[in-house]
């Protein structure tokens, strides 16, 4: 094999493992006082790493161990993307709570990284690697603030849980390889389609589960509004998005390639975790008072259609691609909101801290309405686009009541996002609100902005490219 | 002849929304301290809009060529897979077009004075509305239509919830939730109609014949969402609270024009696209109107409050509407279209005429007047007429729209039209004794000799309304020449296939 050709392939994680390398040698010897022009060099890696992703030959490496295929493109870019926002809004945040640490942004790097992996998974090793890789710098980073006694719950929380999952992930592909005699996905979907056996289809289910764990879907969501009302809200903003996006990805590959032929049997596992996830987000966001827990059950409810558009199978997959870059622009632009709001230096943690935003800040008043109303469904937002890809995929699918129950779901979500939306404009004023940070500002209006009327450009350009990036997923 | 305006539809649709991106700039560029003077150059803006916009409306009616029964004004853009930028208007949506241009400088001027608080995001949130509502009349891609269908509700649920009365958060959670839960699956359903005909435009859709068996299941999903925007008994119940709290103009908006989207979207969708479940529904659709029509006229007889009383009147009348259009012939169409723009003018109109009261006494407690005709006559005769147009008396618009609905239901089916007619003596009841108690009689309040009479503001608001309630009362053809092409080509595309 040409070990050239490999490498060009793997050439954005290249890039990403030996850019962090090297910035952390860096970083020991400047330490936290370089913490600006170390975060500036990662995002520099993450730039060169995007453009590499981009503009790489579709292919297979080492021993199919690694795919680079449209999808993977696409999930690449958004998620590096994604990752240097998240390494902007890191650096103000630490510096505002004194807190610098130029561990931050390499560790969002080797995140990235991992989910690099994971989006390029083509067999169960790459595909364990990849999510270990994310996940264990993704428990460090819950537990950054770690003279905070909530950050530190939410990282031994998120440490606790997450290897349990990983554990049932493991003992899943443990049992897929005992039975199926490879860890290739090709070669498993050989072997399904010729030689189904209890022990595969078992497997199959341990690594469901697994993955469930890592995007939150109900019932192995309990971790999710803990960690995310613990963890530092950059961290949280990250969460939300790319590492999900990451895992959905491989949770569609694993699932389209390696057990292609037994749709029947992994569907409906699918679908039950869909509908849960939408009943348990819209359900136990209502009750919610902290704005990190409400958006950690929306995140939740919006799992539920992501999986919605994985059980729809190969038209499914240009609607994930599509829903996750909206979804998360969506998230990143609340979470970085509830950065930006703060009362006398206390930032503004409860959803009751909002009332009557709307008389002291009209901008973020607005850019908060366009988000929710986006999260919400309400066309012509963003989010509006994202259900309709997901559910237009779920009922050409036939997966007709499905669909139903997921846009009655959101109905009963919606009374939540009204809620913010109430406070904001018809409740009276709990006092003035300090001056935003510049950089959250900026990326709060640039997130309303895209939600709409970005969104209309957008999809011109995104709905044809997601289309052909999906075309021959799986195989 | 009038030289024709490239992109005529998008600029009538959009000027709103140009007026409310001006203001709104203007108020983020202002100092804290300039309040008064954003608010007062925020009320001409918009009147300046509105008026604008309406009269670009009548330079479009003018152009309209009332012979074709097509769309027309065009405008056809791709945007991205099956949907796309595609406007125009035909005989009916046409005049729906109109009418919200009309009622919406009336409505400005109608809160000139009643609102005080936050007056730049009040007139953003109305110019909002009647872009998305002129929208809805005007797109002809299914999800435009529900971009501009669904959008509508963020405006009005801050209307109601920023300017309205006591009970206006329990008003506008009710009514956006109420009204989006009947819109998904109204969405469903529309996902469903693209990824089968693998279009979504209009104009194919109704060309294309969806199987017999999932008719149903598609036209009650619109009907899930046009029943309750209509609204019909028994999901009317949103529409009470949501008046009673809404600020005058905002009532105004609600009745005049967002309840005619509903009856705009069955002639619309429910009865070219899904001909066959329209029939097999027909039965069940004429037996909530009249029931609306009954029961509703007798709760309006019960209430004590004036607007709520208005609010189920418009229930019972939007009962002919909804009645008219599933008898599926010409002259029930052609009534039920009349109906809703004579109920729009003539609603609106009396929502205006609550909104004159209470922005006097602050209250809409039938109890607390009386005798208003001795200390009020222009604003007595201005609630005389239009209570008699509510009424339907011969002369008012009110009459031909409420015979013509009832002669085509009598062809459906003569039961119907029997207990229809009984609502139009029910409505004398309770309208003739809202007048009576508000009006007649001795004046026991003193409270009420403090104000005067009419305003000229008031007046200058009134005269159009009592002209155009009139004039299509007179000459109804105003109406039916437009609309008789494109009713024709509904009902034809309709009879052709339940008849064949």
């Amino acid at each position: 094999m040409d070990y050239h050709l490999a490498l060009s392939l793997a050439l954005p994680e290249t890039i990403i493992a030996v850019s962090s390398l090297l910035i952390l040698v860096f970083g020991a010897f400047r330490g936290d006082k370089g913490m600006v022009s170390i975060s500036a060099l990662c995002g520099v890696a993450l730039i060169a790493a995007a453009f590499a992703a981009a503009f790489a030959q579709p292919g297979t490496a080492f021993s199919g161990a690694f795919v680079l295929d449209g999808v993977a493109q696409f999930a690449k870019v958004a998620i590096y993307i994604a990752a240097l926002f998240i390494i902007v809004l890191g650096q103000g945040y630490f510096d505002r709570l004194g807190a610098r640490r130029f561990e931050f942004p390499i560790l969002i790097l080797l995140a990235t990284l991992g989910m690099s992996m994971m989006v390029s998974a083509g067999d169960l090793i790459s595909l364990y690697v990849g999510l270990e890789l994310q996940s264990l710098a993704l428990y460090v980073l819950a537990a950054f603030r770690r003279d905070d006694a909530k950050s530190s719950e939410a990282g031994l929380k998120y440490f606790v849980l997450g290897a349990l999952s990983s554990g049932l992930l493991l003992y899943g592909a443990s049992l897929i390889y005992g039975f199926a005699g490879s860890m290739n996905f090709h070669a498993i979907a050989l072997s399904a389609s010729t030689n189904l056996n209890v022990g595969l289809i078992f497997g199959l289910v341990f690594l469901i589960c697994g993955l469930a764990f890592k995007v939150s879907a109900a019932p192995f969501h309990m971790w999710t509004p803990d960690v995310y009302e613990g963890a530092p809200t950059p961290v949280v903003a990250f969460f939300a998005g790319a590492p999900k996006f990451a895992a959905m990805v491989l949770f569609a590959r694993v699932l389209q390639t390696g057990f292609e032929s037994q749709v029947e049997q992994w569907r409906q596992v699918i679908l039950v975790l869909a509908v849960l996830s939408f009943v348990v987000g819209a359900l136990g966001g209502l009750m919610q008072k902290d704005i990190k827990r409400l958006l950690a059950y929306s995140s939740i409810s919006n799992m539920g259609y992501a999986l919605l558009a994985i059980a729809a199978g190969a038209v499914g997959i240009p609607a994930l691609l599509l829903f996750f870059v909206l979804y998360m622009v969506d998230t990143l632009g609340l979470f970085t909101v509830q950065m930006a709001l703060s009362r006398k230096g206390e930032p503004v943690t409860r959803i009751d801290q909002l009332a009557g935003l709307a008389k002291s800040n009209m901008p973020l008043t607005v850019v908060i309405t366009i988000l929710a109303l986006s999260v919400l469904g309400m066309p012509p937002f963003g989010g509006f686009w994202a259900k309709y890809f997901v559910f237009g995929a779920a009922i050409s699918a036939g997966l007709w009541w499905f669909a139903a129950a997921g846009l009655v779901a959101s109905v009963v979500a919606a009374f939540y996002y009204l809620r913010i939306i109430k406070l904001m404009w018809f409740d009276a004023p709990v006092g003035e609100v300090d001056k935003s940070p510049a950089e959250t500002r900026w990326i709060a209006y640039a997130a309303a902005a895209f939600s709409f009327p970005g969104v209309i450009i957008f999809l011109i350009y995104a709905y044809p490219l997601a289309q052909s990036a999906a075309q021959g997923f799986g195989h | 002849m009038i030289p024709a305006i490239p992109n005529l539809l998008s600029i009538i649709t959009f000027a709103p929304l140009f007026g409310a991106a001006v203001i709104g700039v203007l108020r983020l560029m202002a100092r804290k301290d300039d309040e008064a003077i954003i608010a007062k150059n925020a009320k001409w803006i918009s009147l300046w809009t509105t008026l604008i916009t309406l009269a670009l409306s009548v330079v479009m009616i003018a152009g309209f060529n009332h012979s074709n029964p097509g769309y027309q004004f065009e405008e056809h853009y791709k945007w991205f897979g099956p949907l796309s930028y595609h406007m125009g208007v035909d005989g009916i949506s046409i005049l729906f077009v109109l009418l919200t241009a009309f009622l919406m400088p009336l409505c400005i001027l109608a809160s000139w004075d009643s609102i005080k608080d936050r007056v730049t995001e009040y007139m953003i949130c109305f110019l909002m509305l009647e872009t998305l509502v002129i929208g809805v009349f005007t797109s002809l891609d299914l999800f435009l239509f529900y971009i501009f269908f669904e959008g509508g509700l963020v405006p009005m649920f801050l209307i109601i919830g920023i300017w309205g009365g006591k009970d206006r958060i329990y008003a506008s959670y009710k009514f956006f939730l109420y009204t989006l839960l009947g819109s998904v699956l109204m969405l469903a359903a529309m996902l469903y109609m693209v990824n089968i005909a693998g279009t979504a435009d209009i104009p194919l859709l109704t060309k294309f014949a969806f199987a017999r068996e999932v008719q149903p299941f598609l036209w009650f999903a619109f009907f899930a969402s046009f029943a309750v925007k209509m609204p019909m008994w028994p999901v009317h119940t949103w529409l009470p609270d949501a008046h009673v709290q809404a600020p005058t103009a905002g009532s105004v908006m609600l009745a005049g024009i967002l309840l005619k989207l509903g009856g705009y979207g069955f002639i619309r969708f429910n009865l070219p696209m899904f001909p066959y479940a329209s029939e097999m529904f027909a039965p069940l659709v004429m037996g909530l109107s009249v029931i609306a029509i009954v029961v509703t006229s007798l709760i309006a007889f019960r209430q004590t409050d004036i607007k709520k009383l208005i609010a189920y009147s418009s229930v019972a009348h939007m009962g002919f509407v909804t009645m008219g259009i599933f008898a599926g012939n010409v002259i029930g169409v052609q009534g039920a279209v009349f109906q809703m723009i004579s109920h729009g003018v003539i609603s609106g109109a009396l929502f205006l005429c609550v909104g004159v009261v209470y922005d006097r006494w602050h209250t809409r407690e039938i109890a607390f007047y009386g005798g208003l005709t001795k200390l009020m006559p222009h604003y007595a005769f201005v609630f005389l007429l239009f209570t008699m147009a509510n009424v339907g008396l011969p002369g008012t618009s009110g009459f031909i729209g409420e015979i013509t609905t009832l002669v085509g239901s009598y062809k459906w089916g003569t039961w119907v039209a029997f207990v229809a007619t009984s609502g139009v003596i029910f409505s004398a009841v309770y309208a003739l004794t809202l007048f009576k108690r508000v009006m007649f009689g001795e004046v026991t309040n003193q409270d009420l000799k403090k104000y005067p009479d009419l305003s000229v503001r008031e007046i200058i608001i009134f005269v159009p309304l009592i002209v155009g309630t009139i004039v299509l009362g007179i000459y109804p053809a105003f109406v039916f020449d437009i609309t008789t092409a494109s009713v024709d080509t509904v009902v034809a595309t309709y009879q052709a296939v339940i008849g064949g």
